[in-house]
């Protein structure tokens, strides 16, 4: 049967289908619903699902599962593998038993990501296949194929599908059946352990496995030359499609190259690609992966031809490649022009950039802290999650924010430089789970006077809702003990904790100034539920308003905005927080009597 | 069977997502070849929000360009401008009748234009301009101002009323359903169709 699904899907799907047994993995835009689709599809159960604390941890699971021969899949977001690099890389010289693959979904763009990173760099670094998907039907047959690569390599595969690809929905067969097999079990064996000589020996056989994968990629459907012409593109992942469209759609006389299993790289069927033009457009988001390889085999099988990409300025290094870029290039390798080029001046509208949702506690947590610290010397260092929507106007409470974790130590480190600072870190619960919590220990071991603030609304929000240790739920569906974050930050021997609601503003206010003339590590955490977790409890409206804006200016929240000179309450946004009657100087804002 | 290219914009928050699904599994049904892409994550909050359904026979990529769209779909009036260009001349513009103000027109730093449905109309004929927000409200929910909408467009496509309902009631919650169908139904009337 043929049905819809989302890229994400289609890969869970695949990884359903090739009997996959154990999947885990951290949660991070564009790769979170690989994972909870696999969730939907294991009714049964027959299938072990964890969101793990971090990536590493992820990885390092799905590896463990492997060695006793299950197949076993990871997941995660390009930054979520700088997490997960260390057991990779060890990984990679040790190898797998049960296919293992690791999905890591790359953001160009980025569109919700820290870095325009490109993962397939990984694939050579630790020496482990790549596998490159143009489209949600192809992810789903790579997926499945992934399993049996990594069984017949003994090595873990990567499969490396983009924004466009994870957020993209086709049409996909459905119907097929899961593979049934009984993994060996663990089997003692000195192969396991990684020690210099054995990593000697690995290395050896890993670089001729190589030429072996090279020359096997080289006859994969996914890799594949079509049309006839002396200009050839090549072109990978979703930016193959787009070819494909503008191809098809202009009925071009080209060559092209489809490059899906991209390391190792498919170096015969580059050669022959090569032997068929005259000249070469790479196309290809993020890094210039594959035509650093046409390169590569040019130069060892002494061939000429004019490579028009990344590397010369004639393709964009960064963001995303559109429709309407990739036009452009092609007419200008090809010197034709094909489109209406009639260029339409672009309006200036106001940017509708991402904003904390109205009711978001963390707006209340933001506003406490700024008016306690109101004309004090302080540095306030942010983190990855919702709460980065923080250093937006008119709230301006994000001075940092560098990568997973990092908020709690960078503070630290301005601390040193700077004492006569306050230095703030302000960070999410599930991030405190995933890389919180050593550098809160740093600080304790190091006798840094930080002010750690705790936003936890009991959820992973920005990533869609994921359950974590502080929440008592699995992925199984099971419930399973908290794990309690004032206990946690009690026994790293935090001198001064404390819980606290962010609507009560004053006690708030009061307690975030006693935290921070504390001489010593604060944490402060502020308790209250992401709004898609709750029902509304009631809105507020405005009556008699003086149009002095102070509550615009002041918190900013997306449901309020100015008719005629008065501030008006949208009630179809209002969650009923009640954080602008305590800005309010005048008391016009009212609870709206239910009727 | 011929290519259809459908955008729907909205602000994050206003149901772009599941019309998306709505729309994409209708499409499956009546046999197309469907590509679409979504919006998640940070971009969701309260962002503009976009979304390509391309179906036909045979689809590549899920990418329309400028001037290309049959259909546009809004769920607000700036964002509705922010997109037009995506239009085809002949294609079909609808748009719901409501303002959100983005931040940096909450707290002053920039105005919300004036007259966007004048430009908009100065620029296209098929442009059609409902308040579902007011039907969703009247319906007990303003969450499904989203299918209101799906259900106006529904007669601009060559897909029927059936199909469309059975898209429906797979994509959204049980629970929902029958509140969906009645939104539909409703868009659907307000469009000409008979339910």
């Amino acid at each position: 049967m043929k049905e819809i699904l989302l890229g994400n899907m289609a890969i869970a799907l695949g990884a359903v289908h090739a009997g996959v047994k154990v999947v885990s993995g951290y949660p991070g835009t564009p790769s979170t619903e690989v994972l909870e689709s696999v969730v939907q599809y294991n009714r049964d159960g027959r299938i072990q699902v964890e969101w793990s604390t971090n990536e590493k941890a992820a990885l390092e699971i799905a590896a463990g599962a492997s060695y006793c021969g299950a197949r076993s899949m990871v997941t995660m977001k390009q930054v979520g593998l700088n997490v997960a690099s260390d057991p990779l890389m060890s990984l990679g010289v040790i190898g797998t038993k049960g296919g293992m693959v690791v999905v890591v979904a790359d953001d160009p763009g980025p569109i919700s990501s820290q870095t325009e990173q490109d993962t397939r760099h990984f694939g050579k670094f630790a020496n482990i296949p790549v596998l490159d998907p143009s489209s949600p039907e192809e992810a789903y047959e790579m997926a499945k194929y992934a399993f049996e690569l990594s069984e017949k390599l003994k090595l873990p595969v990567i499969l490396r599908p983009t924004t466009k690809v994870c957020h993209s929905s086709g049409t996909v067969e459905t119907g097929g059946s899961i593979y049934e097999y009984e993994p060996e079990g663990f089997v003692k064996d000195p192969r396991w352990v990684i020690f210099p000589p054995l990593s000697y020996r690995r290395h050896l056989e890993i670089e001729k496995q190589q030429n072996e994968i090279s020359e096997l990629f080289d006859s994969l459907p996914f890799n594949r030359i079509e049309g006839e012409g002396e200009y050839g593109i090549a072109a990978g992942g979703v930016t193959y499609a787009i070819v494909k469209d503008i191809v098809e759609a202009f009925g071009l006389k080209v060559t092209l190259l489809k490059s899906g299993a991209v390391f190792p790289p498919p170096n015969g069927l580059y050669e022959e690609f090569l032997n068929r033009v005259q000249r070469v457009l790479v196309l290809e988001e993020l890094d210039p992966v594959i035509e650093e390889q046409l390169y590569q085999v040019m130069a060892i099988r002494n061939l000429q031809r004019p490579i028009s990409g990344k590397m010369n300025g004639f393709v964009t290094p960064a963001g995303e490649l559109k429709f309407d870029n990739t036009l452009k290039i092609i007419e200008k390798f090809l010197g034709v022009e094909m489109s209406d080029t009639a260029v339409t001046p672009p309006m200036e509208l106001p940017m509708r950039a991402p904003v904390l949702c109205a009711g978001c506690p963390h707006r209340a947590s933001f506003y406490a802290v700024k008016k306690a610290m109101h004309g004090k010397k302080a540095v306030f260092c942010g983190d990855i999650g919702c709460y980065t929507l923080g250093n937006g106007k008119p709230l301006e409470m994000t001075d940092t924010c560098l990568c997973m974790g990092a908020g709690i130590t960078i503070a630290q480190g301005i601390k040193k430089a700077e004492p006569d600072t306050y230095a703030f870190a302000f960070i999410g619960d599930s991030t405190f789970f995933a890389s919180g919590m050593t550098g809160l220990a740093n600080a304790v071991y190091n006798q840094t006077d930080i002010n750690v603030i705790i936003l936890d609304n009991s959820t992973t929000a920005m990533t869609g809702h994921q359950p974590h240790p502080g929440t008592g739920r699995t992925m199984m569906g099971t419930m399973t003990q908290k794990i309690d974050i004032y206990s946690v930050a009690k026994a790293l021997n935090v001198g001064f904790v404390e819980r606290l609601n962010p609507f009560d503003q004053e006690k708030s206010i009061e307690t975030v100034k006693k935290a921070a003339e504390y001489e010593g590590v604060s944490v402060l955490i502020f308790e209250a539920p992401c709004i898609t977790l709750i029902r509304p409890q009631t809105t507020f409206r405005i009556q008699n308003c003086t149009g002095c804006r102070k509550c615009l200016r002041e918190i900013g929240c997306p449901a309020m905005s100015v008719r005629d000179n008065r501030v008006e309450i949208n009630d179809a946004l209002c969650y009923g927080c009640g954080l602008c009657v305590k800005v309010c100087p005048t008391g016009c804002i009212q609870q709206e009597v239910q009727s | 069977m011929r290519n259809i290219s459908i955008m729907i914009v909205g602000v994050g928050g206003q149901g772009t997502l599941l019309t998306s699904r709505v729309v994409g599994a209708a499409a499956v049904k009546a046999g197309y070849d469907v590509k679409m892409s979504e919006v998640h994550g940070m971009a969701q909050r309260g962002g503009s929000v976009i979304t390509y359904v391309r179906i036909g026979k045979s689809v590549n990529s899920p990418i329309i360009e400028k001037g290309e769209a049959d259909i546009l779909l809004c769920f607000e009036k700036l964002e509705a401008l922010r997109w037009v260009d995506y239009v085809k001349k002949t294609g079909t513009i609808i748009i719901n009748d409501q303002q959100i103000d983005p931040m940096p027109v909450i707290i002053g730093k920039a105005k919300y234009p004036d007259d966007i449905l004048e430009k908009i109309r100065g620029k296209f004929s098929g442009v059609r301009v409902i308040d579902a927000l007011e039907v969703a409200r009247r319906l007990g929910n303003i969450k499904v101002l989203n299918i209101v909408m799906v259900g106006l467009m529904a007669k601009s496509t060559e897909i029927e009323k059936e199909i469309w309902h059975e898209a429906i009631r797979e994509t959204v919650k049980a629970k929902f359903v029958d509140l969906n169908l009645k939104a539909f139904d409703e868009g659907y009337q307000l469009a000409g169709g008979t339910v």
